[in-house]
Protein backbone atom coordinates (compact mmCIF):
# COMPACT_ATOMS: atom_id res chain seq x y z
CA UNK A 1 0.00 0.00 0.00
CA UNK A 2 1.65 3.24 -1.14
CA UNK A 3 1.09 6.69 0.27
CA UNK A 4 -0.84 7.75 -2.81
CA UNK A 5 -3.06 4.66 -3.10
CA UNK A 6 -5.74 6.39 -1.06
CA UNK A 7 -6.15 8.87 -3.91
CA UNK A 8 -6.74 6.25 -6.63
CA UNK A 9 -10.43 7.07 -7.01
CA UNK A 10 -9.65 10.79 -7.26
CA UNK A 11 -6.86 10.14 -9.77
CA UNK A 12 -9.30 8.06 -11.87
CA UNK A 13 -11.85 10.84 -11.75
CA UNK A 14 -9.29 13.48 -12.65
CA UNK A 15 -8.03 11.42 -15.60
CA UNK A 16 -11.36 12.04 -17.38
CA UNK A 17 -10.12 15.58 -17.93
CA UNK A 18 -7.30 14.24 -20.12
CA UNK A 19 -9.75 14.05 -23.04
CA UNK A 20 -9.92 17.83 -23.14
CA UNK A 21 -7.35 20.38 -24.29
CA UNK A 22 -7.30 22.22 -20.98
CA UNK A 23 -7.55 20.93 -17.43
CA UNK A 24 -10.02 23.30 -15.72
CA UNK A 25 -8.17 22.77 -12.44
CA UNK A 26 -4.75 23.52 -13.85
CA UNK A 27 -5.27 26.63 -15.93
CA UNK A 28 -2.16 28.71 -16.53
CA UNK A 29 -2.68 32.39 -17.30
CA UNK A 30 0.21 33.27 -19.56
CA UNK A 31 -0.40 36.99 -19.63
CA UNK A 32 -2.74 39.32 -17.78
CA UNK A 33 -4.04 42.10 -19.97
CA UNK A 34 -6.48 43.69 -17.54
CA UNK A 35 -8.54 42.69 -14.48
CA UNK A 36 -10.99 41.01 -16.85
CA UNK A 37 -8.81 39.67 -19.68
CA UNK A 38 -5.96 37.16 -19.69
CA UNK A 39 -4.16 35.01 -22.22
CA UNK A 40 -4.62 31.29 -21.61
CA UNK A 41 -3.32 28.63 -24.01
CA UNK A 42 -2.34 31.45 -26.34
CA UNK A 43 -5.93 32.67 -26.49
CA UNK A 44 -7.25 36.00 -25.24
CA UNK A 45 -9.90 35.08 -22.70
CA UNK A 46 -12.51 37.05 -20.76
CA UNK A 47 -12.09 36.20 -17.08
CA UNK A 48 -15.39 35.64 -15.27
CA UNK A 49 -14.13 33.59 -12.35
CA UNK A 50 -11.52 35.69 -10.54
CA UNK A 51 -13.40 37.12 -7.50
CA UNK A 52 -11.85 40.43 -8.58
CA UNK A 53 -15.15 42.11 -7.77
CA UNK A 54 -14.03 45.73 -8.00
CA UNK A 55 -11.26 45.14 -10.52
CA UNK A 56 -8.64 46.90 -8.40
CA UNK A 57 -5.68 44.70 -9.39
CA UNK A 58 -4.50 47.22 -11.98
CA UNK A 59 -5.68 50.40 -10.24
CA UNK A 60 -2.91 52.90 -10.88
CA UNK A 61 -2.24 54.04 -7.34
CA UNK A 62 -2.55 50.51 -5.92
CA UNK A 63 0.19 49.44 -8.34
CA UNK A 64 2.25 52.61 -7.68
CA UNK A 65 2.05 52.21 -3.90
CA UNK A 66 2.95 48.52 -4.15
CA UNK A 67 5.98 49.37 -6.31
CA UNK A 68 7.00 52.15 -3.90
CA UNK A 69 6.82 49.75 -0.96
CA UNK A 70 8.75 47.13 -2.91
CA UNK A 71 11.54 49.64 -3.49
CA UNK A 72 11.51 51.06 0.03
CA UNK A 73 11.10 47.85 2.04
CA UNK A 74 12.30 45.12 -0.32
CA UNK A 75 10.69 41.97 -1.68
CA UNK A 76 9.84 40.33 1.63
CA UNK A 77 10.02 40.73 5.40
CA UNK A 78 11.78 37.34 5.80
CA UNK A 79 10.25 36.99 9.24
CA UNK A 80 7.10 36.35 11.22
CA UNK A 81 5.02 39.05 12.85
CA UNK A 82 6.39 38.15 16.29
CA UNK A 83 9.98 38.48 15.11
CA UNK A 84 11.22 40.99 12.51
CA UNK A 85 8.15 40.80 10.22
CA UNK A 86 6.03 43.67 11.52
CA UNK A 87 6.60 46.81 9.45
CA UNK A 88 4.89 50.14 9.86
CA UNK A 89 2.47 49.34 7.03
CA UNK A 90 1.28 46.10 8.67
CA UNK A 91 0.30 48.17 11.69
CA UNK A 92 -1.26 50.86 9.47
CA UNK A 93 -3.35 48.29 7.57
CA UNK A 94 -4.59 46.78 10.84
CA UNK A 95 -5.61 50.21 12.10
CA UNK A 96 -7.35 51.00 8.81
CA UNK A 97 -9.34 47.76 8.88
CA UNK A 98 -10.34 48.18 12.53
CA UNK A 99 -11.48 51.73 11.85
CA UNK A 100 -13.28 50.72 8.62
CA UNK A 101 -15.28 48.01 10.41
CA UNK A 102 -15.71 49.91 13.69
CA UNK A 103 -13.76 47.40 15.72
CA UNK A 104 -11.23 48.00 18.46
CA UNK A 105 -8.51 45.93 16.74
CA UNK A 106 -7.66 43.92 13.64
CA UNK A 107 -4.95 41.34 13.00
CA UNK A 108 -3.56 40.79 9.52
CA UNK A 109 -2.53 37.39 8.14
CA UNK A 110 -0.65 36.46 4.94
CA UNK A 111 -3.76 34.88 3.33
CA UNK A 112 -7.49 34.63 3.94
CA UNK A 113 -7.12 30.90 4.53
CA UNK A 114 -4.59 31.56 7.27
CA UNK A 115 -6.85 34.22 8.78
CA UNK A 116 -9.53 31.59 9.43
CA UNK A 117 -6.95 29.14 10.68
CA UNK A 118 -5.38 31.72 12.97
CA UNK A 119 -8.57 33.23 14.36
CA UNK A 120 -10.45 29.95 14.88
CA UNK A 121 -7.51 27.99 16.27
CA UNK A 122 -6.61 31.01 18.39
CA UNK A 123 -10.08 31.57 19.83
CA UNK A 124 -11.10 27.98 20.53
CA UNK A 125 -9.47 24.92 22.01
CA UNK A 126 -10.56 21.45 23.03
CA UNK A 127 -12.60 22.80 25.94
CA UNK A 128 -14.82 24.85 23.58
CA UNK A 129 -17.60 24.08 21.10
CA UNK A 130 -17.83 25.56 17.61
CA UNK A 131 -21.17 25.44 15.80
CA UNK A 132 -20.51 25.94 12.10
CA UNK A 133 -22.72 26.24 9.05
CA UNK A 134 -22.74 22.97 7.11
CA UNK A 135 -21.60 24.67 3.88
CA UNK A 136 -18.64 26.47 5.44
CA UNK A 137 -15.46 27.05 3.44
CA UNK A 138 -12.59 24.58 3.81
CA UNK A 139 -10.57 27.18 5.71
CA UNK A 140 -13.27 27.27 8.39
CA UNK A 141 -13.38 23.49 8.68
CA UNK A 142 -9.59 23.38 8.84
CA UNK A 143 -9.43 26.17 11.42
CA UNK A 144 -12.01 24.42 13.59
CA UNK A 145 -10.16 21.11 13.27
CA UNK A 146 -6.87 22.76 14.17
CA UNK A 147 -8.46 24.33 17.24
CA UNK A 148 -9.38 20.90 18.64
CA UNK A 149 -12.82 22.25 19.63
CA UNK A 150 -15.91 20.07 19.52
CA UNK A 151 -17.42 20.75 16.09
CA UNK A 152 -21.18 20.71 15.60
CA UNK A 153 -22.59 21.40 12.13
CA UNK A 154 -25.96 23.05 11.67
CA UNK A 155 -28.04 23.09 8.51
CA UNK A 156 -26.93 25.62 5.94
CA UNK A 157 -28.33 29.12 6.49
CA UNK A 158 -30.80 27.85 9.08
CA UNK A 159 -31.01 29.94 12.27
CA UNK A 160 -33.80 27.59 13.41
CA UNK A 161 -31.51 24.56 13.18
CA UNK A 162 -28.77 26.45 15.04
CA UNK A 163 -31.31 27.42 17.70
CA UNK A 164 -32.36 23.77 18.10
CA UNK A 165 -28.77 22.63 18.55
CA UNK A 166 -27.93 25.39 21.02
CA UNK A 167 -31.05 24.43 22.96
CA UNK A 168 -29.83 20.81 23.12
CA UNK A 169 -26.49 22.09 24.40
CA UNK A 170 -27.97 24.35 27.08
CA UNK A 171 -26.60 22.24 29.94
CA UNK A 172 -23.19 21.98 28.32
CA UNK A 173 -20.79 24.36 30.07
CA UNK A 174 -18.27 24.85 27.25
CA UNK A 175 -17.81 28.25 25.56
CA UNK A 176 -19.67 28.32 22.28
CA UNK A 177 -18.72 30.08 19.06
CA UNK A 178 -21.06 30.19 16.05
CA UNK A 179 -19.37 30.50 12.65
CA UNK A 180 -21.11 31.57 9.45
CA UNK A 181 -20.17 33.19 6.17
CA UNK A 182 -22.04 36.23 4.91
CA UNK A 183 -21.99 35.13 1.26
CA UNK A 184 -21.23 31.52 0.40
CA UNK A 185 -18.52 31.29 -2.19
CA UNK A 186 -19.90 28.50 -4.35
CA UNK A 187 -23.63 29.30 -4.69
CA UNK A 188 -23.44 33.01 -3.85
CA UNK A 189 -26.33 32.75 -1.39
CA UNK A 190 -26.39 35.12 1.57
CA UNK A 191 -26.82 34.32 5.25
CA UNK A 192 -29.75 35.70 7.25
CA UNK A 193 -27.29 37.44 9.56
CA UNK A 194 -29.99 39.35 11.47
CA UNK A 195 -31.65 36.07 12.45
CA UNK A 196 -28.33 34.49 13.39
CA UNK A 197 -27.61 37.51 15.58
CA UNK A 198 -30.98 37.05 17.27
CA UNK A 199 -30.25 33.36 17.99
CA UNK A 200 -26.75 34.03 19.30
CA UNK A 201 -28.00 36.80 21.59
CA UNK A 202 -30.78 34.61 23.01
CA UNK A 203 -28.30 31.85 23.81
CA UNK A 204 -25.53 34.17 24.98
CA UNK A 205 -22.88 32.76 22.63
CA UNK A 206 -20.33 34.44 20.34
CA UNK A 207 -20.66 34.93 16.58
CA UNK A 208 -17.94 34.98 13.93
CA UNK A 209 -18.82 36.05 10.38
CA UNK A 210 -16.53 35.45 7.43
CA UNK A 211 -17.07 38.37 5.02
CA UNK A 212 -14.60 37.12 2.39
CA UNK A 213 -16.99 37.59 -0.55
CA UNK A 214 -18.99 40.54 0.80
CA UNK A 215 -16.31 43.01 1.88
CA UNK A 216 -16.27 45.82 -0.67
CA UNK A 217 -19.42 44.39 -2.23
CA UNK A 218 -22.15 45.17 0.34
CA UNK A 219 -22.79 48.15 2.61
CA UNK A 220 -22.83 51.89 1.96
CA UNK A 221 -19.04 52.05 2.22
CA UNK A 222 -18.33 48.41 1.40
CA UNK A 223 -17.99 47.16 4.99
CA UNK A 224 -19.86 43.98 4.15
CA UNK A 225 -23.21 42.27 4.56
CA UNK A 226 -23.45 42.61 8.37
CA UNK A 227 -23.12 46.39 7.98
CA UNK A 228 -25.67 46.45 5.16
CA UNK A 229 -28.14 44.52 7.34
CA UNK A 230 -27.51 46.84 10.28
CA UNK A 231 -26.04 44.15 12.55
CA UNK A 232 -22.33 44.91 12.22
CA UNK A 233 -22.05 45.90 15.88
CA UNK A 234 -23.55 42.54 16.94
CA UNK A 235 -20.89 40.46 15.21
CA UNK A 236 -18.21 39.53 17.76
CA UNK A 237 -15.55 38.55 15.25
CA UNK A 238 -15.22 39.33 11.56
CA UNK A 239 -12.82 37.52 9.24
CA UNK A 240 -12.04 38.69 5.73
CA UNK A 241 -9.63 38.48 2.86
CA UNK A 242 -7.71 40.93 0.68
CA UNK A 243 -7.62 38.59 -2.31
CA UNK A 244 -11.06 39.39 -3.65
CA UNK A 245 -12.46 42.92 -3.74
CA UNK A 246 -9.16 44.43 -2.51
CA UNK A 247 -7.15 42.85 -5.31
CA UNK A 248 -4.21 41.95 -3.05
CA UNK A 249 -3.21 38.89 -0.99
CA UNK A 250 -3.83 38.51 2.73
CA UNK A 251 -6.57 38.20 5.31
CA UNK A 252 -7.62 39.58 8.66
CA UNK A 253 -9.60 39.02 11.81
CA UNK A 254 -11.18 41.91 13.72
CA UNK A 255 -13.04 42.28 17.00
CA UNK A 256 -14.04 44.53 19.87
CA UNK A 257 -13.03 41.96 22.46
CA UNK A 258 -10.57 43.68 24.82
CA UNK A 259 -8.34 40.60 24.80
CA UNK A 260 -8.50 40.00 21.04
CA UNK A 261 -4.85 40.86 20.48
CA UNK A 262 -3.87 38.05 22.84
CA UNK A 263 -4.04 36.00 19.63
CA UNK A 264 -0.82 37.69 18.52
CA UNK A 265 1.10 35.54 20.98
CA UNK A 266 -1.18 32.50 21.24
CA UNK A 267 -2.29 31.73 17.66
CA UNK A 268 0.22 29.52 15.93
CA UNK A 269 -0.89 30.26 12.33
CA UNK A 270 -0.19 33.92 13.12
CA UNK A 271 3.08 33.38 14.94
CA UNK A 272 4.83 30.76 12.86
CA UNK A 273 4.61 32.03 9.30
CA UNK A 274 6.32 34.82 7.40
CA UNK A 275 4.36 38.08 7.34
CA UNK A 276 2.78 39.55 4.22
CA UNK A 277 5.17 41.15 1.77
CA UNK A 278 5.41 44.95 1.99
CA UNK A 279 4.08 45.42 -1.55
CA UNK A 280 0.99 43.36 -0.78
CA UNK A 281 0.28 45.33 2.36
CA UNK A 282 0.72 48.65 0.53
CA UNK A 283 -1.66 47.54 -2.23
CA UNK A 284 -4.26 46.50 0.37
CA UNK A 285 -4.03 49.84 2.21
CA UNK A 286 -4.64 51.77 -1.00
CA UNK A 287 -7.39 49.42 -2.21
CA UNK A 288 -9.22 49.83 1.10
CA UNK A 289 -9.24 53.58 0.48
CA UNK A 290 -10.85 52.99 -2.92
CA UNK A 291 -13.50 50.76 -1.37
CA UNK A 292 -14.27 53.39 1.25
CA UNK A 293 -14.49 56.36 -1.03
CA UNK A 294 -15.75 55.07 -4.39
CA UNK A 295 -19.33 53.77 -4.09
CA UNK A 296 -19.57 54.04 -7.88
CA UNK A 297 -17.40 50.90 -8.13
CA UNK A 298 -20.00 48.95 -6.16
CA UNK A 299 -22.83 50.44 -8.21
CA UNK A 300 -21.13 49.32 -11.42
CA UNK A 301 -20.47 45.84 -9.97
CA UNK A 302 -24.14 45.36 -9.12
CA UNK A 303 -25.23 46.74 -12.48
CA UNK A 304 -23.00 44.18 -14.21
CA UNK A 305 -24.14 41.39 -11.91
CA UNK A 306 -27.78 42.13 -12.64
CA UNK A 307 -27.15 42.22 -16.38
CA UNK A 308 -25.35 38.87 -16.47
CA UNK A 309 -27.75 37.25 -14.00
CA UNK A 310 -30.82 38.24 -16.01
CA UNK A 311 -29.31 37.18 -19.34
CA UNK A 312 -28.24 33.76 -18.04
CA UNK A 313 -31.60 33.30 -16.39
CA UNK A 314 -33.31 34.16 -19.70
CA UNK A 315 -31.17 31.52 -21.42
CA UNK A 316 -32.76 28.93 -19.12
CA UNK A 317 -29.88 28.26 -16.78
CA UNK A 318 -30.69 27.08 -13.29
CA UNK A 319 -29.02 29.68 -11.05
CA UNK A 320 -28.31 28.56 -7.49
CA UNK A 321 -29.10 31.76 -5.59
CA UNK A 322 -30.73 35.18 -5.88
CA UNK A 323 -28.80 37.83 -7.80
CA UNK A 324 -25.31 38.67 -6.54
CA UNK A 325 -21.85 39.06 -8.10
CA UNK A 326 -21.49 35.28 -7.70
CA UNK A 327 -23.64 33.59 -10.34
CA UNK A 328 -23.47 29.82 -10.02
CA UNK A 329 -25.14 27.66 -12.67
CA UNK A 330 -26.24 24.19 -11.65
CA UNK A 331 -25.21 21.50 -14.14
CA UNK A 332 -27.02 18.17 -14.48
CA UNK A 333 -23.93 16.03 -14.01
CA UNK A 334 -20.13 16.08 -13.93
CA UNK A 335 -19.66 15.17 -17.60
CA UNK A 336 -21.96 17.97 -18.79
CA UNK A 337 -20.27 20.45 -16.46
CA UNK A 338 -16.79 19.61 -17.78
CA UNK A 339 -17.97 19.63 -21.40
CA UNK A 340 -19.77 22.94 -20.94
CA UNK A 341 -16.73 24.47 -19.25
CA UNK A 342 -14.57 23.48 -22.22
CA UNK A 343 -17.03 24.87 -24.77
CA UNK A 344 -17.02 28.18 -22.91
CA UNK A 345 -13.26 28.17 -22.74
CA UNK A 346 -13.03 27.61 -26.50
CA UNK A 347 -15.42 30.54 -26.94
CA UNK A 348 -12.95 32.74 -25.02
CA UNK A 349 -14.64 32.76 -21.61
CA UNK A 350 -13.11 31.49 -18.37
CA UNK A 351 -15.44 30.61 -15.47
CA UNK A 352 -14.82 28.40 -12.42
CA UNK A 353 -15.73 24.72 -12.56
CA UNK A 354 -16.78 23.29 -9.19
CA UNK A 355 -17.41 19.60 -8.64
CA UNK A 356 -18.32 17.60 -5.51
CA UNK A 357 -17.16 17.62 -2.79
CA UNK A 358 -15.87 21.14 -3.62
CA UNK A 359 -19.45 22.30 -4.10
CA UNK A 360 -22.21 21.43 -1.61
CA UNK A 361 -24.99 18.85 -2.02
CA UNK A 362 -23.17 16.84 -4.70
CA UNK A 363 -23.74 19.74 -7.07
CA UNK A 364 -21.74 20.40 -10.24
CA UNK A 365 -21.40 24.08 -11.01
CA UNK A 366 -20.20 26.59 -13.51
CA UNK A 367 -19.45 29.55 -11.28
CA UNK A 368 -19.18 33.09 -12.59
CA UNK A 369 -17.91 36.00 -10.51
CA UNK A 370 -18.65 39.41 -11.95
CA UNK A 371 -16.31 42.41 -11.82
CA UNK A 372 -17.06 46.13 -11.84
CA UNK A 373 -14.49 46.29 -14.61
CA UNK A 374 -16.40 44.07 -17.04
CA UNK A 375 -17.60 46.26 -19.89
CA UNK A 376 -21.07 45.92 -21.40
CA UNK A 377 -19.42 44.53 -24.52
CA UNK A 378 -17.63 41.87 -22.48
CA UNK A 379 -20.86 40.86 -20.76
CA UNK A 380 -22.47 40.68 -24.19
CA UNK A 381 -19.67 38.39 -25.37
CA UNK A 382 -20.03 36.22 -22.23
CA UNK A 383 -23.78 35.88 -22.78
CA UNK A 384 -23.27 35.04 -26.47
CA UNK A 385 -20.80 32.32 -25.50
CA UNK A 386 -23.25 30.83 -23.02
CA UNK A 387 -26.04 31.00 -25.61
CA UNK A 388 -23.95 29.06 -28.12
CA UNK A 389 -22.98 26.48 -25.52
CA UNK A 390 -26.49 26.00 -24.22
CA UNK A 391 -27.71 25.49 -27.78
CA UNK A 392 -25.22 22.62 -28.06
CA UNK A 393 -25.83 21.14 -24.63
CA UNK A 394 -29.63 21.59 -24.59
CA UNK A 395 -31.32 23.64 -21.92
CA UNK A 396 -33.41 20.58 -21.07
CA UNK A 397 -30.42 19.22 -19.25
CA UNK A 398 -30.49 22.18 -16.89
CA UNK A 399 -34.18 21.74 -16.24
CA UNK A 400 -33.58 18.07 -15.42
CA UNK A 401 -30.97 19.14 -12.91
CA UNK A 402 -33.46 21.45 -11.24
CA UNK A 403 -36.13 18.73 -11.06
CA UNK A 404 -33.65 16.19 -9.70
CA UNK A 405 -32.96 18.45 -6.74
CA UNK B 1 -40.68 3.54 26.63
CA UNK B 2 -39.33 4.18 30.09
CA UNK B 3 -41.29 5.72 32.95
CA UNK B 4 -40.77 9.29 31.70
CA UNK B 5 -42.04 8.40 28.23
CA UNK B 6 -38.66 8.56 26.46
CA UNK B 7 -37.96 5.97 23.78
CA UNK B 8 -35.42 3.32 24.77
CA UNK B 9 -33.47 2.45 21.67
CA UNK B 10 -32.11 -1.03 21.05
CA UNK B 11 -29.14 -1.71 18.76
CA UNK B 12 -31.50 -3.38 16.27
CA UNK B 13 -33.88 -0.42 16.31
CA UNK B 14 -31.05 2.05 15.73
CA UNK B 15 -29.64 -0.09 12.91
CA UNK B 16 -33.05 -0.19 11.21
CA UNK B 17 -33.27 3.59 11.29
CA UNK B 18 -29.72 3.96 9.99
CA UNK B 19 -30.47 1.50 7.16
CA UNK B 20 -33.41 3.63 6.17
CA UNK B 21 -31.36 6.86 6.33
CA UNK B 22 -28.67 5.22 4.20
CA UNK B 23 -31.06 4.45 1.33
CA UNK B 24 -30.43 7.70 -0.61
CA UNK B 25 -26.69 7.03 -0.31
CA UNK B 26 -27.07 3.49 -1.67
CA UNK B 27 -28.37 3.77 -5.24
CA UNK B 28 -26.90 0.38 -6.16
CA UNK B 29 -28.80 -1.40 -3.41
CA UNK B 30 -25.78 -2.81 -1.57
CA UNK B 31 -26.97 -4.98 1.30
CA UNK B 32 -26.32 -3.05 4.50
CA UNK B 33 -24.83 -5.03 7.36
CA UNK B 34 -23.24 -3.83 10.57
CA UNK B 35 -19.86 -4.10 8.85
CA UNK B 36 -20.61 -2.42 5.49
CA UNK B 37 -17.80 0.05 4.77
CA UNK B 38 -19.17 3.50 3.94
CA UNK B 39 -16.22 4.56 1.84
CA UNK B 40 -15.30 1.46 -0.16
CA UNK B 41 -18.72 -0.21 -0.45
CA UNK B 42 -21.11 2.77 -0.58
CA UNK B 43 -18.72 5.37 -2.00
CA UNK B 44 -19.74 7.89 0.68
CA UNK B 45 -17.27 10.78 0.65
CA UNK B 46 -16.48 13.11 3.55
CA UNK B 47 -19.20 15.63 2.73
CA UNK B 48 -21.84 12.92 2.24
CA UNK B 49 -20.76 11.37 5.55
CA UNK B 50 -21.26 14.70 7.32
CA UNK B 51 -24.71 15.04 5.75
CA UNK B 52 -25.63 11.51 6.82
CA UNK B 53 -24.55 12.35 10.36
CA UNK B 54 -26.81 15.41 10.29
CA UNK B 55 -29.78 13.26 9.32
CA UNK B 56 -28.99 10.85 12.13
CA UNK B 57 -28.79 13.79 14.53
CA UNK B 58 -32.25 14.94 13.46
CA UNK B 59 -33.71 11.45 13.62
CA UNK B 60 -32.54 10.82 17.18
CA UNK B 61 -32.54 14.47 18.38
CA UNK B 62 -28.88 14.27 19.38
CA UNK B 63 -25.68 16.08 18.44
CA UNK B 64 -22.74 14.12 17.07
CA UNK B 65 -19.55 16.19 16.86
CA UNK B 66 -17.98 15.82 13.42
CA UNK B 67 -14.67 15.34 15.19
CA UNK B 68 -15.89 11.74 15.46
CA UNK B 69 -16.14 11.28 11.68
CA UNK B 70 -12.84 9.36 11.38
CA UNK B 71 -14.35 6.77 13.76
CA UNK B 72 -17.54 6.35 11.70
CA UNK B 73 -16.69 3.83 9.03
CA UNK B 74 -19.52 1.29 9.31
CA UNK B 75 -23.15 1.14 10.48
CA UNK B 76 -21.89 -0.52 13.67
CA UNK B 77 -19.79 2.56 14.46
CA UNK B 78 -22.87 4.73 14.04
CA UNK B 79 -25.08 2.43 16.13
CA UNK B 80 -22.53 2.56 18.97
CA UNK B 81 -22.27 6.35 18.82
CA UNK B 82 -26.06 6.82 18.69
CA UNK B 83 -26.73 4.40 21.57
CA UNK B 84 -24.29 6.21 23.84
CA UNK B 85 -26.05 9.50 23.19
CA UNK B 86 -29.73 8.48 23.12
CA UNK B 87 -29.71 6.29 26.21
CA UNK B 88 -27.74 8.72 28.42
Amino acid sequence: MGLFDKYNHIIDRHSKLDDFDVDPFNVCVERVISPTVGVINGQETILVGTNNYLGLTFEADCVDDAVKALKEYGTATTGSRIANGTYVDHVQLEQDIASFLNYRAAIVFPTGYQANLGILAGLADKSDTILLDADSHASIYDGCTLSGATMIRFRHNSPADLDKRLERLKDDKSNKLVVVESIYSMFGDRAPLDEFVDVKNRHGVSLLVDEAHSLGVFGDHGQGLAAEMGVGAEVDYTVGTFSKSLGAVGGFGASNHPLFETLRYTSRPYMYTASSSPSNVAAAITALRHIRTRPELRAKLWENAEMLYNCLSDLGYDICAPMSPIIALRMPDEETAIYHWNLLFKAGVYVNLALPPGAPNRTCLLRCSVSARHSSEQIGHIVDAFAKCSAIISPKAHQQAAVAL
Amino acid sequence: MDQEGAVIWTPEGVLDEIRSLLEPYNPNGVEISLETDFSSELNIDSVAAMNLVMEIEDKFAIDIPINQLPDMNTPKDLVDIVLVRVNK
